[in-house]
Protein backbone atom coordinates (compact mmCIF):
# COMPACT_ATOMS: atom_id res chain seq x y z
CA UNK A 1 0.00 0.00 0.00
CA UNK A 2 1.26 3.30 -0.68
CA UNK A 3 1.75 5.85 1.54
CA UNK A 4 -1.36 7.42 2.60
CA UNK A 5 -1.36 11.16 1.51
CA UNK A 6 -3.34 12.28 4.96
CA UNK A 7 0.26 11.38 6.27
CA UNK A 8 1.75 14.88 5.62
CA UNK A 9 1.28 16.71 7.76
CA UNK A 10 -0.61 20.27 6.44
CA UNK A 11 1.79 22.34 9.70
CA UNK A 12 5.54 21.62 7.17
CA UNK A 13 7.10 24.56 7.10
CA UNK A 14 7.58 25.36 3.23
CA UNK A 15 11.40 26.13 4.97
CA UNK A 16 12.49 24.21 7.70
CA UNK A 17 14.72 25.76 10.44
CA UNK A 18 16.68 28.40 8.66
CA UNK A 19 16.11 30.81 11.37
CA UNK A 20 16.97 29.64 14.81
CA UNK A 21 14.87 30.38 17.34
CA UNK A 22 16.23 32.15 19.67
CA UNK A 23 19.22 33.06 17.90
CA UNK A 24 22.54 32.20 18.69
CA UNK A 25 23.80 35.98 19.02
CA UNK A 26 21.35 38.70 19.99
CA UNK A 27 23.17 41.37 17.86
CA UNK A 28 21.40 41.92 14.29
CA UNK A 29 24.70 42.72 11.89
CA UNK A 30 26.87 39.75 14.01
CA UNK A 31 24.24 37.42 13.00
CA UNK A 32 24.09 38.68 9.41
CA UNK A 33 27.48 37.32 9.38
CA UNK A 34 27.31 34.29 10.40
CA UNK A 35 24.11 33.92 8.24
CA UNK A 36 26.05 34.47 5.52
CA UNK A 37 29.17 32.52 6.42
CA UNK A 38 26.31 29.49 6.94
CA UNK A 39 25.77 30.38 3.57
CA UNK A 40 28.40 30.06 2.08
CA UNK A 41 29.87 26.77 3.88
CA UNK A 42 27.13 24.31 3.28
CA UNK A 43 28.72 21.08 3.69
CA UNK A 44 26.20 18.11 2.71
CA UNK A 45 26.10 14.65 4.31
CA UNK A 46 27.98 12.10 2.26
CA UNK A 47 25.08 10.31 1.48
CA UNK A 48 22.94 8.93 -1.54
CA UNK A 49 19.55 6.46 -2.53
CA UNK A 50 19.48 5.88 -5.72
CA UNK A 51 20.23 7.36 -9.33
CA UNK A 52 19.95 11.09 -8.78
CA UNK A 53 22.97 10.46 -6.47
CA UNK A 54 25.02 9.81 -9.51
CA UNK A 55 23.98 13.45 -10.64
CA UNK A 56 24.70 14.92 -7.30
CA UNK A 57 28.44 13.05 -7.84
CA UNK A 58 28.26 14.75 -11.17
CA UNK A 59 27.37 18.11 -9.47
CA UNK A 60 30.87 17.98 -7.45
CA UNK A 61 32.81 16.91 -10.27
CA UNK A 62 35.33 18.59 -12.77
CA UNK A 63 32.78 20.29 -15.26
CA UNK A 64 30.33 21.84 -12.58
CA UNK A 65 32.29 21.71 -9.04
CA UNK A 66 30.38 22.44 -6.35
CA UNK A 67 33.34 23.45 -4.71
CA UNK A 68 33.23 26.72 -6.57
CA UNK A 69 30.54 27.64 -3.86
CA UNK A 70 32.11 26.11 -0.77
CA UNK A 71 29.79 23.27 -0.58
CA UNK A 72 31.79 20.63 -1.82
CA UNK A 73 33.13 19.37 1.60
CA UNK A 74 31.07 16.41 1.63
CA UNK A 75 30.99 14.78 5.89
CA UNK A 76 30.93 11.01 5.72
CA UNK A 77 29.41 11.70 9.46
CA UNK A 78 25.96 13.57 10.03
CA UNK A 79 27.09 15.64 12.83
CA UNK A 80 29.26 17.55 10.89
CA UNK A 81 27.14 18.51 8.11
CA UNK A 82 24.84 20.97 7.35
CA UNK A 83 22.99 20.08 4.66
CA UNK A 84 20.72 16.56 3.66
CA UNK A 85 20.34 16.23 0.12
CA UNK A 86 18.06 13.48 -0.07
CA UNK A 87 19.07 12.13 -3.75
CA UNK A 88 17.19 9.13 -4.78
CA UNK A 89 14.25 7.23 -4.09
CA UNK A 90 13.00 6.83 -0.17
CA UNK A 91 11.20 3.03 0.34
CA UNK A 92 9.99 2.48 3.19
CA UNK A 93 12.69 0.40 4.78
CA UNK A 94 15.08 3.74 4.14
CA UNK A 95 12.81 6.03 5.76
CA UNK A 96 13.98 5.11 9.66
CA UNK A 97 17.72 5.58 8.55
CA UNK A 98 16.62 8.78 6.61
CA UNK A 99 14.34 10.01 9.55
CA UNK A 100 17.52 8.98 12.13
CA UNK A 101 20.10 11.07 9.89
CA UNK A 102 18.42 13.64 9.85
CA UNK A 103 17.56 13.62 13.21
CA UNK A 104 21.31 13.03 14.02
CA UNK A 105 22.69 16.62 12.24
CA UNK A 106 22.64 19.75 14.90
CA UNK A 107 21.17 22.45 13.55
CA UNK A 108 21.26 24.42 11.69
CA UNK A 109 20.23 22.37 9.10
CA UNK A 110 18.63 22.11 5.83
CA UNK A 111 16.91 19.71 3.64
CA UNK A 112 17.02 19.62 -0.41
CA UNK A 113 14.75 17.05 -1.89
CA UNK A 114 16.56 15.79 -5.52
CA UNK A 115 14.59 14.69 -8.01
CA UNK A 116 10.82 13.78 -8.71
CA UNK A 117 11.17 10.24 -6.31
CA UNK A 118 12.49 12.43 -3.55
CA UNK A 119 9.35 14.97 -3.96
CA UNK A 120 6.49 12.88 -4.89
CA UNK A 121 7.09 9.51 -5.21
CA UNK A 122 8.39 10.07 -9.03
CA UNK A 123 7.58 7.05 -11.38
CA UNK A 124 6.94 4.94 -8.24
CA UNK A 125 3.33 6.97 -7.49
CA UNK A 126 1.26 4.12 -8.94
CA UNK A 127 -1.37 2.23 -7.71
CA UNK A 128 0.76 -1.17 -7.42
CA UNK A 129 3.55 0.81 -5.45
CA UNK A 130 3.54 -0.99 -1.91
CA UNK A 131 7.31 0.43 -1.24
CA UNK A 132 7.86 3.82 -1.83
CA UNK A 133 7.72 6.69 0.11
CA UNK A 134 5.94 9.34 -1.68
CA UNK A 135 7.73 12.41 -1.20
CA UNK A 136 10.32 12.64 1.74
CA UNK A 137 8.50 15.11 3.24
CA UNK A 138 6.02 13.40 4.45
CA UNK A 139 8.97 12.03 6.98
CA UNK A 140 11.12 15.32 7.36
CA UNK A 141 10.93 19.00 6.79
CA UNK A 142 11.98 19.70 3.56
CA UNK A 143 13.39 23.18 2.49
CA UNK A 144 13.86 22.84 -1.34
CA UNK A 145 12.66 20.94 -3.78
CA UNK A 146 14.59 19.78 -7.46
CA UNK A 147 12.99 19.07 -9.79
CA UNK A 148 13.60 15.98 -12.37
CA UNK A 149 14.33 12.98 -13.35
CA UNK A 150 17.26 12.93 -13.12
CA UNK A 151 18.17 16.94 -12.50
CA UNK A 152 21.01 18.07 -14.24
CA UNK A 153 23.54 18.96 -11.71
CA UNK A 154 23.33 23.08 -12.96
CA UNK A 155 19.48 22.12 -11.01
CA UNK A 156 21.28 21.01 -7.83
CA UNK A 157 23.23 24.10 -7.45
CA UNK A 158 20.53 26.25 -8.43
CA UNK A 159 18.46 24.07 -4.76
CA UNK A 160 22.03 25.25 -2.89
CA UNK A 161 21.71 28.88 -4.22
CA UNK A 162 17.74 28.60 -2.80
CA UNK A 163 19.35 27.26 0.37
CA UNK A 164 21.55 30.13 0.24
CA UNK A 165 18.47 32.27 -0.44
CA UNK A 166 16.38 31.29 2.64
CA UNK A 167 19.51 31.66 4.96
CA UNK A 168 20.36 35.39 3.98
CA UNK A 169 17.83 36.04 1.86
CA UNK A 170 19.74 36.88 -0.86
CA UNK A 171 20.55 35.38 -4.18
CA UNK A 172 24.18 35.90 -4.50
CA UNK A 173 24.76 34.99 -8.03
CA UNK A 174 23.53 35.94 -11.27
CA UNK A 175 21.28 34.28 -13.46
CA UNK A 176 22.00 32.34 -16.37
CA UNK A 177 21.01 33.90 -19.88
CA UNK A 178 18.34 31.69 -21.55
CA UNK A 179 19.93 30.54 -24.88
CA UNK A 180 17.77 30.83 -28.36
CA UNK A 181 17.47 27.78 -30.26
CA UNK B 1 60.43 35.51 44.97
CA UNK B 2 61.14 36.24 41.41
CA UNK B 3 64.28 38.24 40.20
CA UNK B 4 64.33 40.00 36.50
CA UNK B 5 65.66 37.18 34.83
CA UNK B 6 62.46 34.65 35.51
CA UNK B 7 59.77 38.17 34.90
CA UNK B 8 61.99 38.60 31.00
CA UNK B 9 61.75 34.71 30.79
CA UNK B 10 57.84 34.34 31.66
CA UNK B 11 57.15 37.27 29.41
CA UNK B 12 59.01 35.94 26.44
CA UNK B 13 57.33 32.49 27.00
CA UNK B 14 53.63 34.44 27.23
CA UNK B 15 54.51 36.66 23.76
CA UNK B 16 55.99 32.89 22.24
CA UNK B 17 52.77 31.06 23.26
CA UNK B 18 50.25 33.76 21.98
CA UNK B 19 52.64 34.21 19.07
CA UNK B 20 52.12 30.07 18.44
CA UNK B 21 48.42 30.68 18.86
CA UNK B 22 48.57 32.99 15.94
CA UNK B 23 50.68 30.82 13.96
CA UNK B 24 48.61 27.78 14.37
CA UNK B 25 45.12 29.77 14.01
CA UNK B 26 46.86 31.35 10.39
CA UNK B 27 48.34 28.40 9.25
CA UNK B 28 44.81 26.10 9.67
CA UNK B 29 43.16 28.81 7.48
CA UNK B 30 45.65 29.05 4.83
CA UNK B 31 46.21 25.29 4.69
CA UNK B 32 42.90 24.67 4.17
CA UNK B 33 42.56 26.83 1.69
CA UNK B 34 45.26 25.24 -0.27
CA UNK B 35 44.16 22.06 0.67
CA UNK B 36 41.24 22.77 -0.72
CA UNK B 37 42.29 24.24 -3.87
CA UNK B 38 45.23 21.87 -4.94
CA UNK B 39 42.12 19.22 -4.57
CA UNK B 40 40.13 21.12 -7.03
CA UNK B 41 43.10 21.68 -9.50
CA UNK B 42 44.47 18.43 -9.22
CA UNK B 43 41.59 17.02 -9.84
CA UNK B 44 40.87 19.41 -13.05
CA UNK B 45 38.19 21.69 -11.22
CA UNK B 46 38.67 25.67 -10.04
CA UNK B 47 38.12 24.79 -6.34
CA UNK B 48 36.60 27.18 -3.85
CA UNK B 49 36.29 30.43 -6.11
CA UNK B 50 32.86 32.89 -5.45
CA UNK B 51 33.21 33.36 -1.59
CA UNK B 52 36.00 36.24 -1.86
CA UNK B 53 37.92 36.65 -4.97
CA UNK B 54 39.23 33.36 -5.70
CA UNK B 55 37.72 31.85 -2.92
CA UNK B 56 40.24 33.00 -0.05
CA UNK B 57 37.48 33.95 2.73
CA UNK B 58 36.75 30.05 2.32
CA UNK B 59 37.82 29.06 5.10
CA UNK B 60 37.15 31.95 7.43
CA UNK B 61 33.46 31.04 6.40
CA UNK B 62 33.86 27.70 7.47
CA UNK B 63 35.62 28.61 10.24
CA UNK B 64 32.82 31.11 11.45
CA UNK B 65 29.88 28.61 10.52
CA UNK B 66 31.69 25.68 12.83
CA UNK B 67 31.73 28.15 15.88
CA UNK B 68 27.74 28.70 14.91
CA UNK B 69 26.99 25.06 15.01
CA UNK B 70 25.63 23.31 17.72
CA UNK B 71 27.38 21.49 20.09
CA UNK B 72 26.25 17.50 20.51
CA UNK B 73 27.29 15.06 22.85
CA UNK B 74 25.91 11.97 22.80
CA UNK B 75 23.49 10.33 25.22
CA UNK B 76 25.46 7.66 26.25
CA UNK B 77 29.21 9.57 26.17
CA UNK B 78 31.05 10.47 29.04
CA UNK B 79 31.24 14.10 29.43
CA UNK B 80 34.20 15.06 30.77
CA UNK B 81 36.20 13.15 28.77
CA UNK B 82 34.43 13.97 25.36
CA UNK B 83 35.19 17.39 26.16
CA UNK B 84 38.08 17.20 27.30
CA UNK B 85 40.06 15.26 24.18
CA UNK B 86 39.62 18.17 21.01
CA UNK B 87 41.28 20.69 23.85
CA UNK B 88 44.43 17.94 24.48
CA UNK B 89 44.31 17.57 20.93
CA UNK B 90 45.02 21.05 20.31
CA UNK B 91 47.02 22.08 23.05
CA UNK B 92 50.05 20.60 23.18
CA UNK B 93 50.70 21.71 19.82
CA UNK B 94 51.63 24.91 21.12
CA UNK B 95 54.50 23.83 23.21
CA UNK B 96 55.81 22.19 20.13
CA UNK B 97 56.32 25.68 18.21
CA UNK B 98 58.41 26.95 21.22
CA UNK B 99 61.74 25.02 20.44
CA UNK B 100 61.52 25.23 17.06
CA UNK B 101 64.33 27.77 15.49
CA UNK B 102 62.46 29.99 13.02
CA UNK B 103 65.37 32.02 12.22
CA UNK B 104 68.90 32.57 13.39
CA UNK B 105 67.54 34.94 16.04
CA UNK B 106 63.92 33.74 16.22
CA UNK B 107 63.64 30.58 18.24
CA UNK B 108 61.00 31.39 21.53
CA UNK B 109 62.78 28.41 24.04
CA UNK B 110 66.69 27.24 23.17
CA UNK B 111 66.48 24.32 24.53
CA UNK B 112 68.81 22.04 24.56
CA UNK B 113 66.46 18.73 24.18
CA UNK B 114 64.07 20.48 21.50
CA UNK B 115 63.95 17.72 19.40
CA UNK B 116 63.09 15.31 22.47
CA UNK B 117 60.31 17.76 23.61
CA UNK B 118 58.79 17.92 20.60
CA UNK B 119 58.91 14.37 19.88
CA UNK B 120 57.12 13.93 23.73
CA UNK B 121 54.71 16.27 23.90
CA UNK B 122 53.52 15.41 20.44
CA UNK B 123 52.83 11.70 21.62
CA UNK B 124 49.71 13.38 23.74
CA UNK B 125 47.96 13.58 20.71
CA UNK B 126 47.55 10.15 20.37
CA UNK B 127 46.05 10.18 23.85
CA UNK B 128 43.65 12.43 22.49
CA UNK B 129 42.41 10.42 19.68
CA UNK B 130 41.95 7.77 21.91
CA UNK B 131 39.93 9.31 24.49
CA UNK B 132 38.25 10.64 21.68
CA UNK B 133 37.05 7.93 20.28
CA UNK B 134 37.18 5.81 23.55
CA UNK B 135 34.47 8.84 25.35
CA UNK B 136 32.17 9.39 22.25
CA UNK B 137 30.33 5.82 22.77
CA UNK B 138 30.21 4.80 19.23
CA UNK B 139 31.90 1.53 17.52
CA UNK B 140 32.93 3.88 14.82
CA UNK B 141 34.92 5.91 17.26
CA UNK B 142 36.40 3.85 19.08
CA UNK B 143 37.75 1.54 16.23
CA UNK B 144 39.08 4.92 14.50
CA UNK B 145 40.98 5.19 17.76
CA UNK B 146 42.31 1.97 17.99
CA UNK B 147 43.63 2.54 14.54
CA UNK B 148 44.91 5.75 15.37
CA UNK B 149 46.85 4.70 18.51
CA UNK B 150 48.12 1.29 17.16
CA UNK B 151 49.33 3.08 13.53
CA UNK B 152 51.14 6.15 15.57
CA UNK B 153 52.92 4.01 17.89
CA UNK B 154 53.87 1.87 14.99
CA UNK B 155 55.24 4.89 13.09
CA UNK B 156 56.66 6.47 16.23
CA UNK B 157 59.86 3.95 16.01
CA UNK B 158 61.64 4.49 12.61
CA UNK B 159 60.10 8.02 13.29
CA UNK B 160 62.75 8.47 16.43
CA UNK B 161 65.10 6.44 14.79
CA UNK B 162 65.30 8.21 11.58
CA UNK B 163 66.12 11.50 13.77
CA UNK B 164 68.33 10.13 15.81
CA UNK B 165 70.44 9.19 13.05
CA UNK B 166 70.76 13.26 12.29
CA UNK B 167 71.64 14.36 15.85
CA UNK B 168 74.15 11.31 15.62
CA UNK B 169 75.69 13.40 12.91
CA UNK B 170 75.20 16.53 14.50
CA UNK B 171 75.75 15.19 17.96
CA UNK B 172 73.06 17.88 19.45
CA UNK B 173 69.70 17.58 20.30
CA UNK B 174 68.99 21.72 19.86
CA UNK B 175 67.59 22.36 16.73
CA UNK B 176 69.23 25.56 16.96
CA UNK B 177 72.44 24.04 16.74
CA UNK B 178 71.07 21.35 13.98
CA UNK B 179 70.39 23.79 11.66
CA UNK B 180 73.58 26.09 11.83
CA UNK B 181 75.66 22.51 11.51
CA UNK B 182 74.14 22.16 7.71
CA UNK B 183 75.73 24.76 4.95
CA UNK B 184 73.33 27.13 3.08
CA UNK B 185 73.11 25.24 -0.25
CA UNK B 186 71.41 22.01 -1.08
CA UNK B 187 74.30 19.67 -1.31
CA UNK B 188 75.44 20.84 2.08
CA UNK B 189 72.12 19.63 3.57
CA UNK B 190 71.41 16.72 5.94
CA UNK B 191 69.68 15.51 3.02
CA UNK B 192 72.28 14.48 1.20
CA UNK B 193 74.05 12.92 3.90
CA UNK B 194 71.12 11.32 4.90
CA UNK B 195 68.85 10.35 2.35
CA UNK B 196 67.35 7.06 3.41
CA UNK B 197 66.32 9.04 7.17
CA UNK B 198 64.40 11.83 5.08
CA UNK B 199 62.51 9.39 3.22
CA UNK B 200 61.56 7.23 6.05
CA UNK B 201 61.04 10.29 8.18
CA UNK B 202 58.73 11.76 5.31
CA UNK B 203 56.91 8.26 5.45
CA UNK B 204 56.80 8.03 9.40
CA UNK B 205 55.32 11.78 9.42
CA UNK B 206 52.38 10.53 7.04
CA UNK B 207 51.36 8.18 9.51
CA UNK B 208 52.12 10.51 12.88
CA UNK B 209 49.58 12.84 11.27
CA UNK B 210 47.47 10.26 10.04
CA UNK B 211 47.09 12.07 6.76
CA UNK B 212 46.31 10.01 3.13
CA UNK B 213 47.13 7.65 2.03
CA UNK B 214 47.70 6.68 5.85
CA UNK B 215 44.40 8.30 7.32
CA UNK B 216 43.24 4.89 8.18
CA UNK B 217 41.71 6.43 11.74
CA UNK B 218 38.87 8.34 10.07
CA UNK B 219 38.61 5.81 7.22
CA UNK B 220 35.56 7.49 5.76
CA UNK B 221 34.20 4.45 3.60
CA UNK B 222 34.44 1.95 6.51
CA UNK B 223 34.59 4.04 10.12
CA UNK B 224 31.88 6.98 9.18
CA UNK B 225 34.43 9.64 10.37
CA UNK B 226 36.43 7.44 12.95
CA UNK B 227 37.27 9.09 16.14
CA UNK B 228 35.55 12.61 15.33
CA UNK B 229 32.38 10.97 14.34
CA UNK B 230 30.07 12.07 17.10
CA UNK B 231 32.11 15.64 17.40
CA UNK B 232 30.30 18.35 15.80
CA UNK B 233 31.03 22.38 15.94
CA UNK B 234 34.13 23.35 17.16
CA UNK B 235 34.65 19.90 18.84
CA UNK B 236 35.70 18.79 15.44
CA UNK B 237 36.75 22.19 14.80
CA UNK B 238 39.68 21.72 16.70
CA UNK B 239 40.62 18.06 16.10
CA UNK B 240 41.22 19.58 12.39
CA UNK B 241 43.21 22.23 13.29
CA UNK B 242 45.09 20.41 15.31
CA UNK B 243 45.75 17.98 12.47
CA UNK B 244 47.02 20.78 10.56
CA UNK B 245 48.98 21.87 13.22
CA UNK B 246 50.93 18.41 13.72
CA UNK B 247 51.23 18.70 9.67
CA UNK B 248 53.08 21.86 10.39
CA UNK B 249 54.79 20.61 13.32
CA UNK B 250 56.32 17.71 11.25
CA UNK B 251 57.30 19.68 8.40
CA UNK B 252 59.07 22.20 10.35
CA UNK B 253 61.30 19.85 12.41
CA UNK B 254 61.61 17.73 8.93
CA UNK B 255 63.13 21.27 7.60
CA UNK B 256 65.28 21.65 10.18
CA UNK B 257 66.59 18.18 10.44
CA UNK B 258 67.20 17.46 7.07
CA UNK B 259 66.92 21.04 4.80
CA UNK B 260 68.95 23.34 6.45
CA UNK B 261 66.23 24.55 8.57
CA UNK B 262 66.53 28.67 8.17
CA UNK B 263 69.58 28.16 6.44
CA UNK B 264 70.26 28.96 2.45
CA UNK B 265 72.09 30.42 -0.39
CA UNK B 266 72.30 34.43 -0.41
CA UNK B 267 71.21 35.10 3.19
CA UNK B 268 70.32 33.20 5.86
CA UNK B 269 66.37 33.89 7.79
CA UNK B 270 62.86 32.81 8.02
CA UNK B 271 62.00 33.48 4.46
CA UNK B 272 64.15 30.02 3.53
CA UNK B 273 62.67 28.18 6.79
CA UNK B 274 58.97 29.04 5.33
CA UNK B 275 59.54 28.51 2.23
CA UNK B 276 61.05 24.92 2.64
CA UNK B 277 58.18 24.02 5.73
CA UNK B 278 55.26 24.96 2.70
CA UNK B 279 56.89 23.28 0.36
CA UNK B 280 57.03 20.64 2.43
CA UNK B 281 53.33 20.44 3.53
CA UNK B 282 52.54 21.19 -0.31
CA UNK B 283 54.31 18.15 -0.88
CA UNK B 284 52.09 16.48 1.66
CA UNK B 285 48.99 18.03 -0.16
CA UNK B 286 49.45 16.07 -3.28
CA UNK B 287 50.49 13.25 -1.58
CA UNK B 288 47.05 13.28 -0.16
CA UNK B 289 44.94 13.64 -2.96
CA UNK B 290 47.09 11.33 -5.67
CA UNK B 291 47.26 8.04 -3.72
CA UNK B 292 44.41 6.13 -2.73
CA UNK B 293 44.24 4.46 1.13
CA UNK B 294 46.49 1.47 1.76
CA UNK B 295 44.47 -1.11 3.69
CA UNK B 296 45.33 -1.27 7.39
CA UNK B 297 47.74 -4.89 7.59
CA UNK B 298 49.52 -3.17 4.19
CA UNK B 299 49.70 0.16 6.90
CA UNK B 300 51.27 -2.10 9.77
CA UNK B 301 53.61 -4.28 6.82
CA UNK B 302 55.09 -1.09 5.67
CA UNK B 303 55.93 -0.22 8.94
CA UNK B 304 57.51 -3.00 10.70
CA UNK B 305 58.75 -5.63 7.55
CA UNK B 306 60.14 -2.42 5.61
CA UNK B 307 60.67 0.94 7.34
CA UNK B 308 61.73 -0.16 11.00
CA UNK B 309 64.26 -2.43 9.45
CA UNK B 310 66.06 0.13 7.25
CA UNK B 311 65.55 2.68 9.76
CA UNK B 312 67.83 0.28 12.19
CA UNK B 313 70.51 -0.34 9.26
CA UNK B 314 70.67 3.23 8.44
CA UNK B 315 71.17 3.92 12.27
CA UNK B 316 73.86 1.48 12.61
CA UNK B 317 75.41 2.39 9.50
CA UNK B 318 75.49 6.08 10.75
CA UNK B 319 76.92 5.06 14.15
CA UNK B 320 79.34 2.72 11.81
CA UNK B 321 80.64 5.74 9.52
CA UNK B 322 80.82 8.38 12.27
CA UNK B 323 83.05 6.03 14.39
CA UNK B 324 85.33 5.35 11.93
Amino acid sequence: MAAPDEVVPPEIPASGQHAIQPPVVKAKPVQAILDLCRSMSLWPMTFGLACCAIEMMATGMARFDLARFGAEVFRPSPRQSDVMIVAGTVTKKMAPAVVRLYEQIPAPKWVIAMGNCAISGGPFKIKENYNVIEGVDTLIPVDVYVPGCPPRPEGLLEGFFQVQRLITGKRWWPVAEEVQG
Amino acid sequence: MMNAIDVHMLIRLIIAVVAAMAWVGINALVLVYCERKFAGHIQRRPGPFEVGPHGILQPLADGLKLMGKQLFRPAGADAFLFWLAPMLSLLPVLLLFLPIPYGPMLTAMNVSLGILLILAFSSLNVLALLLAGWSSNNKWGILGAARAVSQSVAYEIPLLLSVLAVTFMTGSFNLSAISTSQGAWPWQWNLMAQPLAFFIYLVSAFGETNRAPFDLAEAESELTAGFHTEYSSMGFGLFFMAEYAYMVVVCSVCTVLFLGGFRGPVADGWWWFLAKTYALLFLMIWVRWTYPRVRFDQLLNINWKWLLPLAVFNLLATAFVMKL
